[in-house]
């Protein structure tokens, strides 16, 4: 309903701004109208281009007041993320520069220089030097980038696996994920989607007459022992779909018919991310406004207050409920993850005959 | 290098056939007739990209509550008026495919190329009007499949514009992906048989068809834009051809280009070996010179426009066609930066990276050379220049941000956000739109003989462009949290709940930014029939099209063609009385033409 209001309301405003543009028209038939701009129309567009110009710039504040905690560039909970994290950031501090400047010399100009009559332009086509200049500033600043960004990917995505690395697969279906752990062999037994049997429980298709399979473990939730390396192999049973872990700096889409890899290393359990101060702000606001919309969410049975916790989140549009594609993830410390995978079913016990 | 069109044109007017109301509105093959055909239906379907937009937009500001509109327009599909989720997808494919390919290629490159290619080079028409007349009717078939697509029992196509199968492929999989995107992909076959026929036309015409004197450094940069587009255009459209017809064999006909190791609803399908990486590789081939295609025609209509409405050289000239020149070369080695973490190996993103923000250059030397074209210029604030500022504007807003997706290690955490969607929204679909408005405004003229109203224009400009920055400047923050794109209600990530005001705020200004269109599209159908009659050359422009007739006849110029003796930016020269000396106009004695 209020969707609907607002439409009206904003109909009417356009309606009421058309007519007096028709007004303004109606009153101007007696002087020139030949629809080529007056030297009237070049200062006032010349004003508003100034006008833009602030425009810009405050709704860059606005978005940065209500918007600017940017996750994305803190508080990330992977060993490569602060590194991931530092770029980001210098590049955007480099484009915000950027921008600011272009801006406002475009506007500034298009102000400066509106059209008077009488005035002549400066014939001005070419100037070797100036070209030389802005187009060497942008060569070498982006190398710089690029020498930083390579290094940065380089070392994200070269997993070396080594003994301590922690193998987990995970397993994308419409609409849901499943983690497949190694067991106390640490690897992944053998399996491809054309071994699956409903019926006896062997949802991901592992081969069920592999030794490394039999002391794997499947579960809905993910938990990732803290400082230690975790090296994802990905599968999907039916179409693309791609793990985003934002809070690790972590994505990959996962392929029909291929093994994907990603690797990282937690370095905040989900308790410590809780007490975080930003988090907890954060959490704070967030059921604030939770509480202010107790109704509908508890209309759609969800609990009303939100606590923190780490997702996987599917990022590839995979069909009907892609958007309510997602897996809790839980770093904790060593022990806790000792205990709670002692608590899972192995496979080879988990099968039903 | 200098073909010239006289031996071509001498006899071709004169002697007018008959013209019935077919072959001069229909099936005519004059190109002025064509690229108005063109506007007409590209403006059709952008009507209908704009309102799918403007819908969804609804459903993510105020998820799954009842709205009059959907009830209204989407049927079945909205039970209650409660947006269904496989819509939500549908409408999000749709409005990608219908702006990027119906509007942004086929309207703009179609309407503008076909109207300005033989008047700026002082040809009687295109090479083949026949060839012209065929591409704009395979256009307009593509475009009346992709409506009916609309209207399939399952609904249609909703796997993302890019079409990545295996959803795409499997009807088991989406509802969508039965017949509807069936309909999609031989809309879009035949949309490509139409765009390789325009771009042959287009690249032949340039190369053979120059009047006398029109040297390929004289010419205006609009026509190398769109000379340089087609061939974009014929390299790379091809590529898509292909993999859509693959996708057609391994949906229809069993074989396993890009479909492996399926189990979907309790059964595994035979395909075996094929991969979608492949088919990600084919679609980007395209999909990635695809935003230049869309691009470069916005940047030189904007090239023109901004040295006529300022009065001045453009600034560099050869600089701008060189890095016209780049940017077609680059645009077609950079396809990867799409697939960094599409489980390709990690080298080639290395490589990819590299690629692509070398095309930064050539884009960083564009921007400043239009900023310092407007530096002390003389500017006339008409509707077009206020368009083509404004693309520059969103040029570099958008633009920059492609240094953090073009490094494929930040593309990591922000690859499918509504930081892509905000980028590319700002750097190719409000620009190139902007540069569509920019042309309408300043060739309505020429196309119809009558004047645009500016105030509607000052209003429609202004309006807009607010509503562009207020829906996408924002929305690059969204992503920087993490919020995914393409999710029907983030009603069920608490995470993103943060992010709820913002869209609405964004909802909102792209409905004010919607409902403005309307006054431009008042202020087009108006005009046609009542706007203002024109003057033979309102801007008091350099380029050739301003010295054909009015009146619109087939062979362009009575008599002769006009011979051109300087280059197209000839604005207040030193040593001429008036502030633009037309290109047809000879050198008087001791003047001096610039070298390039």
């Amino acid at each position: 309903m209020t969707a609907f209001l607002t439409i009206i309301i904003v109909l009417f405003i356009g309606v009421a701004i058309w007519q007096m543009v028709k007004i303004f028209d109606l009153a101007q038939v007696g002087s020139s109208n030949s629809q080529v701009a007056t030297d009237k129309d070049n200062k006032i567009n010349g004003y508003l281009m100034m006008g833009f110009l602030v425009f810009i710039y405050a709704i860059t504040i606005a978005s940065f007041w209500y918007l600017g905690d940017l996750p994305l560039m803190s508080n990330s909970a992977s060993e490569h993320g602060p590194g991931l994290d530092n770029l980001m950031i210098i590049s955007m501090v480099l484009i915000f520069i950027v921008q600011t400047i272009t801006q406002f010399l475009l506007h500034y100009f298009a102000f400066k220089y509106k059209g008077e009559k009488g005035r002549k332009a400066l014939f001005y086509a070419d100037n070797n030097t100036l070209e030389a200049i802005w187009t060497l500033i942008p060569v070498v600043v982006l190398a710089g980038l690029i020498i930083y960004g390579l290094f940065t990917w380089t070392s994200i995505m070269n997993v070396e696996e080594t003994e301590d690395t922690l193998v987990v697969e995970l397993y994308a279906q419409q609409f849901n994920w499943k983690a497949r752990y190694a067991g106390d062999d640490n690897v992944l037994g053998m399996a491809n989607v054309r071994l699956i049997d409903i019926d006896r429980a062997n949802i991901l298709g592992l081969d069920e007459s592999d030794p490394y399979a039999q002391d794997d473990i499947i579960t809905t939730e993910l938990h990732l022992p803290v400082g230690r390396p975790v090296l994802f192999k990905m599968r999907s049973q039916d179409v693309l779909h791609s793990a985003y872990m934002p809070h690790f700096r972590a994505q990959m889409n996962c392929v029909p018919g291929m093994i994907t890899q990603f690797g990282f290393t937690p370095t905040v359990t989900t308790a410590e991310m809780r007490q975080n101060p930003d988090i907890v702000e954060k959490v704070a606001n967030i059921n604030a406004l939770r509480a202010e919309n107790r109704a509908d969410i508890e209309a759609r049975g969800q609990e009303v207050t939100y606590e923190f916790d780490y997702l996987l989140l599917c990022n590839k549009i995979c069909g009907k409920s892609h958007y309510n594609m997602q897996m809790k993830i839980i770093v904790e410390t060593q022990e806790e993850y000792d205990a709670w995978i002692k608590e899972q079913k192995l496979f080879k016990n988990s099968l039903t005959n | 290098m200098s073909a010239h069109a006289d031996t071509h044109a001498h006899d071709d007017h004169g002697h007018h056939h008959k013209e019935t109301f077919v072959t001069k509105y229909i099936f005519s093959q004059d190109h002025k007739m064509i690229a108005k055909q063109y506007l007409i239906t590209g403006t059709i379907m952008g009507v209908i990209g704009v309102l799918m937009s403007i819908m969804f937009r609804m459903q993510i500001a105020w998820p799954e509550e009842p709205n009059v509109l959907f009830e209204a327009l989407l049927g079945k599909w909205a039970p209650g008026g409660v947006m269904d989720a496989d819509i939500y997808l549908a409408l999000v494919t749709i409005h990608g495919t219908i702006m990027v390919f119906f509007v942004l290629t086929a309207g703009l490159s179609g309407t503008f190329s076909n109207l300005l290619i033989p008047l700026q080079i002082g040809a009687r028409d295109m090479a083949s009007g026949f060839l012209n007349m065929v591409s704009y009717w395979l256009f307009f078939l593509s475009s009346v499949i992709m409506v009916i697509s609309l209207f399939v029992e399952a609904g249609p196509a909703a796997a993302g514009w890019t079409i990545y199968p295996p959803l795409s492929a499997l009807p088991m999989a989406q509802g969508g992906s039965g017949a509807g995107m069936t309909l999609w992909l031989v809309s879009m076959a035949i949309f490509i048989a139409s765009s390789l026929l325009g771009s042959l036309n287009y690249v032949v015409t340039v190369i053979n068809l120059r009047t006398k004197g029109m040297s390929m450094t004289r010419l205006p940069l609009t026509i190398w834009a769109f000379f340089v587009t087609a061939i974009i255009g014929i390299v790379s459209f091809p590529v898509l051809l292909s993999a859509a017809l693959l996708l057609i064999m391994d949906r229809s006909f069993g074989t396993s280009f890009f479909l492996s190791d399926i189990f979907i609803q309790g059964e595994v399908l035979h395909y075996q070996g094929g991969s979608p990486v492949l088919f990600e590789h084919l679609f980007w081939f395209l999909g990635h010179p695809e935003v230049y295609i869309v691009l470069l025609p916005a940047l030189g209509i904007t090239s023109e426009i901004i040295a006529t409405n300022s009065r001045k050289p453009i600034f560099g000239y050869r600089a701008m066609v060189m890095s016209i020149l780049a940017i077609a070369f680059l645009s077609t080695i950079v396809w990867g930066h799409h697939m960094f973490i599409s489980g390709m190996n990690p080298f080639l993103g290395s490589v990819f990276t590299f690629t692509t923000l070398l095309i930064a250059i050539p884009s960083a030397v564009k921007a400043f050379n239009y900023i310092t074209t407007l530096w002390k210029g003389n500017l006339q604030m008409n509707p077009a220049m206020l368009f083509s500022i404004g693309l520059v504007s969103t040029f570099i807003t958008g633009g920059l941000t492609g240094i953090i997706l073009g490094d494929s290690a930040l593309d990591i955490n922000v690859h499918d956000t509504y930081f892509v969607v905000a980028h590319f929204h700002l750097v190719m679909g409000i620009s190139a739109l902007y540069g569509m408005f920019a042309g309408i405004y300043h060739w309505f003229p020429k196309m119809y003989g009558r004047m645009l109203n500016k105030n509607l224009g000052y209003l429609h400009f202004w309006v807009t462009a607010i509503c562009a920055y207020g829906v996408f400047f924002p929305m690059h923050f969204i992503g920087m949290a993490g919020l995914p794109r393409r999710y029907y209600t983030n009603s069920n990530f608490p995470l993103f709940d943060d992010t709820a005001n913002a869209n609405v705020v964004i909802t909102m200004f792209a409905i004010v930014g919607g409902i403005f269109q309307l006054v431009f599209l008042w202020n087009f159908f108006y005009s046609i029939f009542y706007g203002k009659k024109t003057t033979q050359n309102p801007w008091r422009s350099n380029t050739l099209e301003w010295t054909a007739p009015i009146k619109h006849i087939h062979g362009n110029w009575e008599g002769e063609i006009p011979h051109v003796h300087r280059w197209a930016y000839d604005y207040s020269k030193p040593g001429h009385e008036d502030d633009f000396v037309p290109q047809n106009v000879p050198l008087y004695d001791g003047e001096e033409e610039l070298q390039h």
